[in-house]
């Protein structure tokens, strides 16, 4: 290079922008441009198109499949029933949760809209025409909706092919419906807790049944190279190594002989994280065929079939004294998993961590029980945009608190801080058995409240109330576990969810890193390259990150649940320092110094106390030419990384509405959300995430549900009735930060997709409930519609 | 999602389509914005043999003037109506429903004739038609008759248009100078049809309603024109009392079927209250009052 | 299933082709034409994801059929960058961070060039109405609504310069 100076320090650190740095994403290049490769986008030689015919009934006997016509529609190739794939024993699969579930209906179907035949054509059109003229003879029985009266006595069996089991994976059960029992904490304790405590207080919640829809919908394209016995799958997969060992295991393919690859995923939320009957009907008419089959859902069938999220019919209970102090957290769950136990979650933990329940709150004892049934709804119960089970948990927590404010009588905010967990408390055993690592909840809910004036907006909610208006002022002091995590607690069909990262660098300076996780465009490609780029002192603009081929990248459990940066953005970290140990041996062979006198300099090692330096750029041309005698070759490393603990990243949000008292319309007036995950990777990327975050819990609170008819019909699958807002009806958001960092962490960081969507909901709800306060209301079902606020108005004669 | 086979056609006069039309019956389809019939195309719950693509039709399309009239080809698109300055200043209620149906693109296909033609009881245009008394130009094989929006519709998807028959333009009575015209409609989100709307055109003179006409949307099984809800508020200062009047007549005129927009009570209700907003639009615009 | 000939204008290239009557406008594009920029999201015309532009209007590609597209004049996001240069759209997306999974971004691009050619200078609240077709289920909007703001902006001064 000819310009010799010197680069000062800030320059040096600009070039590299790592750690903390708001650079712009490396993945939108091709983004901008139309050219992501979606999967489907992909369009092999000779590829066949697969669609399905699927379930008119919610419950009912299959009597017959006539294919006959359907197989005269020109185009159609063939239609594979559960027939078929019997001889293969893909006709049933296991589930991530223990159970098995139906590929293709075998001899009925348990939900409206499950598949029943798979319609393999030369294209799509001509797979519709063929789904068309499938005769589908039903003999029907009487659905199981309402979860409630699962456990009855006489209930219609769901799922005749377990109904003698004593367990189907997660442990006893005592019904043909019931699917597991679950308890944590000391029920005796607890119980005493509330016989003596002054206050208690007892809320019926239900977080209702709705969906992911991230705007790609699920599919695959399958492709059997029969010459080579190799499978590859193109898939929308949020864990592609999980899905190629469920494959193998499956098809009894040898796992070398299966190749996975998630290209760009349009959105995932939890949505893309199971495997579907979709993916096993494409493999084996691809099998069968000879050719690549593609599968692509619907939106309909999105929405009706792969992977709802909630159904937690839940009783929470606070047991309190008089000053509102918490002595005692108590609920009850009835957990509805339609008719496969599909949920996608740590083996171990069928109601997901749950016993977050103690949230923010110093609660002395506690106790939890959750029961699992099936019921004749499509198979699920995902993590939509949180860890597992986590935001119901929040949800529950954040509204009995402000249950019991009101009826203390004192201030939301108040109470909180007076329950919290003290920072000097951390690391904090909670009594529902986790260890919170790290925290500082008053001064996030502080800051919070002098930000929006709380006071003020509290005397001004005071005036309003006087002249008959409707003002409410949410508050929601959360706190997730996420980065699942600690393999002693934390398995999926037997795999520890450990994360990992390889890395290399090249000659000339340059890195590639693969992961064991899979952006669905949270940004991996700038954010891992970030924390790389920090540690190794490389411009992350020269820092390749690859993930989703399963031939390529290391072992990993993928992403969801906010493990990414936890788990695998650990791993990278570890893996980086590691080949930073060896690059200081390189260095210190080159410079013929002592390894003990080197320091490290962003991006380069220096002789302490002197001129002499080598940047990591000139150590990567000597890993590969100039190293020591005992030294291997090169500059890579892998590194496995089996986290301590879960992180606990947390926030303090603020939500201000006004509710037109004739329409029951709630428009969101200011929404204040500070997060603080820890160290920041990325600034501009985590602004990104909560705004995106906040949008789905905004959509979540205010609309968005799966419902069902008595009879078991899905209402309103599609994007008209299914509450997606729109630019319009979408709030503007206000970010904050605190930084606490994650102490068991390489960098400290802590993960943040999730937390707004765990926060954001019932800082909305307790906006809305706050409106109402002053007239007694403590409760109010979600979704907020307008229809369901009107209720509560015309209840109380406000829209008179 | 996949529509099933079809053969297309694409006419170039009303006569060729109308041929087209008489030809294929029943198995033919009208494709006018394509937004109600092609999802259900995909949905493959509409599977016509053939479709006429009436876009390429000469004079279906435009916003013009008569003596006394504003006229509107059935081809005309939301968005013609949304951005034109002849309605704006003329019509304005047309262009307010316009900037509330659907969204920019669905405007962009979607036209005046396929909202007000087809019957469904979610479209808005047939709520404002009633009230401003415009009448629908039907052409068929053997001529041209026209028909009042007031009596036009007859249930869910069943209309006074025969199958073999075009709906060529829109015919809208000049409205009274001065007249305060006004929709109002309640929806979850963009793209929605209402849980309920309401239009309101009134005339009033030395602070008295001289006329008025108020009509709604999506509570029955057609837009229902309320003639008592008008006649509340005739002769009066158009006051709270006779909106609240006004209001009334609607909600008992409003037979809404209960769906994921709301019960029936709910649905009522916001019949009523979309029509106190409308009147109190309107008559903030009507000069005289 | 007869098909018939096709002749229009994509991204300013003449393109000649058969297709099937009840072939829809996304699938022309998508899979005929290799242009996959344009995605499908819901299929019943709320999404926005398959947003080109037709004959100078925003439309939605999955509620079209390709015949309909006879001597018309289409505008995909691929046709956006001229060359390596950028459209100050795309440039916006990148710089205040307007997209995630990317997804969405390419009929949200398309639909916000034609926004800005209807209305050179929007306020926000315009900004949102005009995108109001297109769902984002990453973003929360408010950084797309910055990303248009920017791009008007831009192209706004470079006008001023040149007028």
């Amino acid at each position: 290079m000819s310009d010799t100076r010197e680069m000062t320090l800030e320059e040096r650190e600009a070039t590299i922008g790592g750690i903390g740095t708001a650079r712009k994403r490396k993945e939108d290049a091709r983004f901008i441009r139309g050219q992501g490769n979606y999967v489907d986008d992909i369009k092999l030689p000779g590829m066949l198109h697969g669609d399905f015919v699927r379930s008119s009934h919610a419950h009912a006997l299959v009597k017959s499949i006539d294919t006959e016509a359907a197989l005269k529609v020109p185009g159609v190739l063939a239609v594979v029933t559960a027939k078929d794939l019997e001889p293969l024993n893909l006709h049933w699969m296991p589930t991530l949760a223990g159970d098995m579930a139906a590929v293709l209906a075998d001899k009925k179907v348990h939900f409206q809209n499950q598949e029943i035949a798979f319609v393999v054509a030369t294209d799509r059109y001509a797979a519709t025409d063929g789904v068309q003229l499938v005769e589908v003879e039903y003999e029907a029985l009487p659905p199981l909706i309402d979860p409630k009266t699962a456990l009855d006595p006489g209930a219609p069996v769901i799922r005749d092919d377990v109904a003698e089991n004593e367990e189907v994976g997660q442990g006893k059960r005592h019904h043909p419906n019931h699917i597991f029992e679950w308890q944590v904490g000391d029920e005796a304790a607890t119980d005493a807790a509330f016989e003596a405590a002054d206050i208690t207080i007892s809320e019926d919640i239900l977080y209702p049944r709705c969906h992911p829809s991230p705007l790609e919908t699920c599919g695959c394209v399958a492709s059997m190279d029969a010459v080579n016995g190799k499978l590859t799958v193109y898939g929308t997969f949020q864990a592609p190594h999980v899905i190629r060992t469920v494959v193998s295991l499956i098809t009894g393919l040898e796992e070398s002989k299966i190749r996975i690859v998630s290209p760009d995923i349009g959105g995932g939320f939890g949505n893309k994280v199971g495997a579907y009957p979709g993916y096993i009907c494409a493999a084996a008419a691809s099998i069968v065929t000879g050719h690549p089959v593609k599968w692509i859902e619907s939106r309909i069938d999105n929405l009706t079939s792969t992977a709802f999220a909630r159904d937690y019919h839940m009783t929470g209970e606070l047991a309190a004294d008089k000053d509102g102090k918490i002595l005692a957290v108590r609920a009850k769950v009835l957990a509805d998993h339609g008719a496969f136990n599909t949920h996608a979650q740590p083996m171990k933990w069928p109601a997901g961590l749950f016993n977050i329940l103690t949230g923010s709150y110093d609660i002395p004892v506690g106790h939890v029980k959750v029961d699992g049934v099936y019921t004749n709804k499509a198979p699920g119960g995902v993590a939509y945009r949180c860890s597992f089970r986590v935001t119901e948990a929040a949800y529950l927590i954040e509204r009995l608190v402000d249950v019991l404010a009101q009826k203390t009588s004192v201030d939301k905010a108040e109470i909180r801080l007076r329950n919290f967990v003290q920072p000097e408390q951390f690391p904090y055993k909670s009594s529902l058995g986790w260890e919170y690592d790290s925290g500082d909840y008053p001064t996030a809910l502080k800051k919070v409240l002098a930000a929006v004036d709380y006071e003020g907006l509290r005397r001004e909610q005071a005036e309003k109330r006087e002249k008959g208006e409707l003002m409410g002022i949410g508050i929601s002091t959360f706190t997730e576990i996420v980065g699942a995590g600690p393999v002693r607690n934390c398995d999926i069909v037997g795999l520890g969810m450990f994360d990992s990262c390889e890395i290399r660098v090249h000659p000339t300076g340059s890195v590639i890193a693969r992961l064991g996780t899979k952006s669905q465009g949270q940004g991996h490609e700038t954010t891992f390259a970030q924390i790389i780029a920090t540690e190794l002192g490389i411009p992350s603009d020269n820092i390749t990150v690859e993930e989703g081929d399963t031939d390529t990248a290391p072992y990993g459990l993928g992403t969801y649940g906010s493990r990414s940066t936890p788990v695998a953005g650990a791993a990278t970290a570890r893996a980086a320092r590691k080949i930073r140990e060896k690059a200081k041996k390189i260095a210190a062979h080159v410079l013929e110094a002592s390894v003990d006198d080197l320091e490290w300099d962003v991006d380069r090692f220096k002789v302490t106390g002197s001129d002499l330096s080598i940047t990591m750029k000139a150590i990567a041309m000597a890993a590969y030419s100039n190293v020591p005698e005992d030294m291997e070759h090169g500059l890579e490393t892998t590194d496995y990384y089996n986290p301590p603990n879960f992180t606990y990243p947390f926030g303090a949000y603020v939500c201000v509405v006004e509710i037109d008292r004739f329409t029951g319309d709630v428009k969101v007036r200011r929404f204040y959300a500070l997060d603080d995950c820890g160290t920041r990777i990325n600034p501009m990327v985590i602004d990104g995430q909560i705004h995106g975050g906040l949008t789905e819990a905004f959509g979540i609170a205010l609309g968005q549900q799966i419902i069902y008819d008595e009879t078991g019909n899905v209402l309103g699958a599609n994007l008209m009735d299914y509450f997606l807002p729109t630019a319009v009806e979408t709030p503007k958001w206000e970010t904050d930060f605190t930084v606490t960092p994650c102490p068991h962490h390489p960098i400290g960081a802590k993960g943040i997709g999730e937390s707004p969507n765990v926060g954001g909901v019932p800082a909305f709800t307790n906006a809305i409930v706050d409106a109402f306060a002053h007239l007694g209301v403590t409760h109010m079902p979600m979704p907020h519609t307008q229809g369901a606020v009107w209720r509560t108005l015309n209840e109380l004669s406000l829209n008179k | 999602m996949t529509p099933g086979a079809f053969e297309y056609h694409r006419p170039n006069t009303v006569e060729e389509a109308l041929a087209l039309i008489e030809r294929f019956g029943d198995e033919g389809k009208v494709l006018a914005g394509g937004h109600s019939l092609v999802p259900m195309m995909k949905l493959r719950l509409a599977e016509p043999a053939h479709l006429i693509d009436i876009n390429a039709v000469g004079g279906l399309r435009g916003i013009r003037g008569e003596a006394g009239a504003i006229v509107i080809g059935a081809a005309t698109t939301q968005s013609e109506i949304l951005n034109s300055g002849m309605l704006l200043e003329k019509c304005p209620i047309l262009p307010e429903a316009a900037a509330q149906i659907a969204d920019p693109q669905v405007r962009n296909c979607g036209t005046i004739g396929g909202n007000c033609a087809n019957g469904d009881p979610g479209n808005d245009d047939p709520a404002i038609m009633m009230v401003l008394d415009a009448s629908y130009v039907l052409r068929g094989p053997i001529g041209e008759r026209q028909v009042s929006a007031r009596k036009f519709y007859q249930g869910v998807y069943t209309t006074a248009l025969e199958e073999n028959e075009l709906l060529i333009e829109i015919r809208i009575p000049a409205p009274a100078k001065g007249a305060g015209m006004a929709y109002r409609k309640l929806k979850r989100k963009v793209g929605d049809y209402a849980i309920a709307a309401a239009a309101a055109v009134l005339s009033m003179s030395g602070g008295r309603c001289t006329d008025a006409a108020i009509a709604i949307t999506n509570v029955g099984d057609t837009a229902l024109f309320v003639p008592a809800a008008a006649n509340a508020l005739q002769g009066t200062p158009v006051d709270a009392t006779a909106i609240a009047a006004a209001a009334q007549a609607v909600m008992a005129a409003a037979e809404p079927v209960e769906d994921l927009r709301g019960t029936v009570e709910y649905r009522t209700a916001m019949a009523g209250q979309m029509t106190r907003q409308a009147i109190a639009s309107a008559l903030s615009r009507a000069v005289g009052s | 299933m007869a098909s018939q000939k096709i002749s229009l204008t994509i991204n300013g290239e003449p393109v000649e082709a058969e297709v099937e009557a009840r072939t829809l406008l996304i699938h022309f594009l998508r899979e005929e034409r290799r242009l996959t920029g344009p995605h499908i999201g819901c299929e019943t015309s709320h999404c926005g994801a398959c947003t080109v532009d037709l004959n100078g209007k925003s439309v939605k590609a999955c509620t079209v059929f390709a015949v309909q597209a006879d001597g018309g004049d289409v505008l995909t996001v691929e046709g956006l960058a001229k060359g390596a240069e950028l459209h100050p759209l795309q440039e916006g997306f990148v710089e205040h961070h307007g997209l995630q999974c990317g997804y969405c971004t390419p009929g949200m691009l398309t639909r916000a060039y034609r926004l800005l050619q209807e209305n050179p200078n929007p306020s926000d609240e315009e900004i949102r109405m005009g995108i109001s077709g297109n769902l984002c289920r990453c973003t929360g909007y408010q950084n797309i609504v910055k990303a248009i703001r920017y791009a008007a902006d831009k192209i706004n001064q470079a006008e001023g310069a040149e007028g």
